[in-house]
């Protein structure tokens, strides 16, 4: 411990050095911009930016990157809050209840909230990080693809019985979503799936296309041609910083969150991506108040931002402690290492001790550095609603196309989001909830792939996924959970014919005589 | 009974067996050895399953005549300005499509004043060229004429 506090000083004595301090606000503020627009989201600033941290010495450069990765995170929940667009996966959850927040007048609160569950996340995650990282990472790299898929499928079946709706509507709008991710080359036979002569379809469908045209477009279509479009009330200046009941609403949901999206960040994947999700429905199933989810909860904004920032952080665990990156933007942060003549590892530690310390010092420096940008921003991002809607939703819209063209430099994104936002509009009518189908999506890649290579590793038997503890576990409580959800469906007993609308003294049967 | 729920579901299984046919086209493998369109087939198989039962559960949801379409024009125009925009992005340019659809839904859509329509459309048609294009070197297509 005595150990851990005297090299964190070392890396204190790095990152408080006026070049470093420098790079971590230059990162931040760039990552926040990066962020605020829709569309260009963190794995994009990084690699737009990465040729410039060559010129940089390492610790300087890792700190700039990492600086425009928590900057990207944050400031992607303010699109989300302020205009219902999901810059990135992991703020869908956040466009929820942040977005009917805003309608209700307190887009303030929302922003502030996000700031400071970000910020403590962010903290909190990093002593983890430090004191964590090398048993924590072991412990990753026990996740084998056994436990990657059951791990996955638990993401899903969580999100489906925690959901507000009908669990079976969660459960279609889950298979829709890993459907449309079936969508490109097979990536264990070479096989072309459902391309209809489209080769740009190769990849399979992005997930900022599907998440902007089923969040930002659907939105757009359901409320700009209302004869009376739903009041966006335009908050007063003393409405910018949360109430004492939203500070209270929100402590839990920033701890369960952190935790959550702490845990779930290390494994090595893109497994983080659902600590935003598993979040949200954790809140969603623990609150006295349910019902108030989806209607502007702060605890819907809460829990899921604390938890995408701490995964951000979990995320690094891996990739300093092993080696191993757990996503693209570490991926790509790890080719910034190397071109830098660094291999991170399990030896980084001990023979680069300035660098490590100092970039976990950065982190520390680099939160406090985002609340301090973020929270003065918050009253200047609210006035963007003070634009008339006439105005305002054609601005978004463009957004929204230059956005999603602006990721792959694509047409056939701009077309999948066109789609998606129809799609959106329809469901959203029938009264589905979207964000299942985005987990889908995201996850049907990594689903798929580990499923067969369980299968590749076991000669084909499914004992693999019963013989392996934690995976077991995990599609125990997973089943569990299915269990659950489905017991009002068949509790219903007595009244089964009515669930099915054949009773014959059915209520609507009656109003049907009527 | 037409209720939401009923036609979603139904909607839901159709699409379901469509994928199935689709399925045919790839190798499915076998349930050792799953093949490219074994996960598919499987997923279908799943939405099938939830469709019909969403469809049979559904008798007591809203029914789909009391569902109001009032903003399907409204939602119809913005969706023929998406498809135009997807069209002509590369054809004529980032700038001129940007222009295009903003003329469109502030003047033709929202009936306001050509004034506030053209300052609105040029100032967000070419700053935000002027903010990804130039400062942030996010490539936007050109049109013909470099604009």
């Amino acid at each position: 411990m005595l150990d851990t506090l005297q090299n964190l000083y070392v890396g204190f004595s790095v990152a408080l050095s006026p070049t470093v301090l420098l790079y971590a606000v230059v990162g931040c503020v760039i990552g926040t911009l990066v962020g605020v627009l829709p569309g260009i989201g963190p794995l994009a600033g990084i690699s737009l930016l990465l040729p410039a941290s060559f010129g940089l010495d390492p610790t300087s450069a890792i700190v700039l990157l990492a600086g425009i990765y928590y900057g990207a995170m944050y400031g992607g929940s303010t699109t989300s809050i302020l205009m219902r667009i999901p810059g990135e996966a992991a703020s869908v959850m956040t466009c929820i209840d942040g977005y009917e927040m805003t309608r209700k007048g307190r887009a303030g609160p929302a922003l502030a909230i996000a700031a400071v569950g970000s910020y403590i996340a962010g903290t909190v995650s990093v002593v983890g990080l430090m004191l964590l990282a090398p048993p924590l990472a072991a412990f990753a790299l026990r996740f084998g693809p056994p436990e990657y898929t059951a791990l996955l499928l638990l993401g899903l079946l969580v999100l489906a019985y925690m959901s507000g709706g009908s669990v079976l509507k969660s459960l279609a709008m889950a298979a829709l979503g890993l459907l449309l991710g079936m969508i490109g080359i097979d990536t264990m036979t070479g096989f072309f799936r459902f391309h209809y002569g489209l080769v740009e379809l190769g990849d399979g469908i992005g997930i900022v296309p599907v998440a902007v045209g089923l969040f930002g477009l659907s939105e757009i279509l359901l409320t700009a041609g209302q004869e009376k479009p739903p009041e966006v009330i335009k908050p007063k200046l003393r409405d910018l910083l949360p109430s004492r009941a939203e500070w209270r609403d929100s402590a839990w949901p920033i701890a369960r969150g952190t935790f959550l999206g702490f845990l779930i960040g290390i494994i090595p994947g893109s497994a983080h991506i659902i600590s935003s999700f598993v979040s949200y429905a954790v809140e969603r199933r623990v609150s006295k108040h349910p019902e108030r989810f989806g209607h502007g909860a702060i605890e819907g904004v809460a829990g899921p931002e604390s938890a995408n920032n701490s995964a951000t952080s979990g995320a690094f665990v891996p990739m300093l402690a092993l080696g191993v990156p757990s996503g693209p933007i570490p991926a790509v942060m790890l080719a910034a290492l190397m071109v830098h003549g660094m291999s991170p590892g399990p030896l980084l530690i001990q023979q680069q001790p300035a660098l490590f310390w100092g970039f976990i010092a950065s982190m520390y420096v680099g939160n406090v550095v985002l609340l301090i940008l973020n929270l003065p921003l918050v009253g200047l991002f609210v006035n963007i609603l003070r634009v008339p809607y006439p105005l305002l939703y054609p601005a978004i819209l463009v957004f929204c196309v230059l956005g999603v063209y602006a990721v792959n430099g694509s047409v056939i994104d701009v077309w999948i989001m066109i789609v998606m936002g129809g799609l959106g509009y329809l469901l959203r009518k029938f009264d589905f909830e979207t964000a299942p189908i985005v987990l889908g999506v995201v996850l049907a890649p990594m689903l798929e792939m580990s499923f067969r290579q369980s299968l590749a590793m076991s000669s084909g038997s499914y004992a693999i996924f019963v013989n392996r503890p934690i995976a077991a576990t995990m599609l125990a409580c997973g089943l569990a959970l299915l269990l659950l959800g489905l017991v009002p469906f068949f509790a219903r007993g007595v009244d089964w014919r009515r669930a099915f609308g054949l009773s014959p003294s059915s209520e609507l049967e009656k109003e049907d005589h009527r | 009974m037409h209720t939401i729920d009923r036609i979603a579901g139904a909607t839901l299984s159709l699409f379901a067996l469509w994928v199935i046919w689709e399925s045919r086209q790839l190798p499915l493998g076998t349930f050792r050895v799953p093949g490219p369109a074994f996960m598919p087939a499987l997923l279908a198989s799943l939405l099938l399953t939830f469709g019909v039962l969403i469809a049979a559960t559904g008798g007591y949801a809203e029914r789909f005549r009391s569902l109001r379409w009032n903003e399907l024009p409204h939602a119809t125009a913005i969706l023929i300005v998406c498809v135009f925009s997807a069209l002509a992005l590369e054809r004529v340019g980032y700038r001129l499509t940007v222009f295009f659809v903003l003329v469109f839904l502030v003047k033709v859509v929202e009936k306001r004043g050509w004034l506030i329509t053209a300052i609105f459309a040029v100032a967000l048609a070419f700053g935000s060229f002027f903010l990804f294009y130039t400062l942030l070197r996010v490539p936007l297509p050109l049109g013909p004429l470099g604009i």
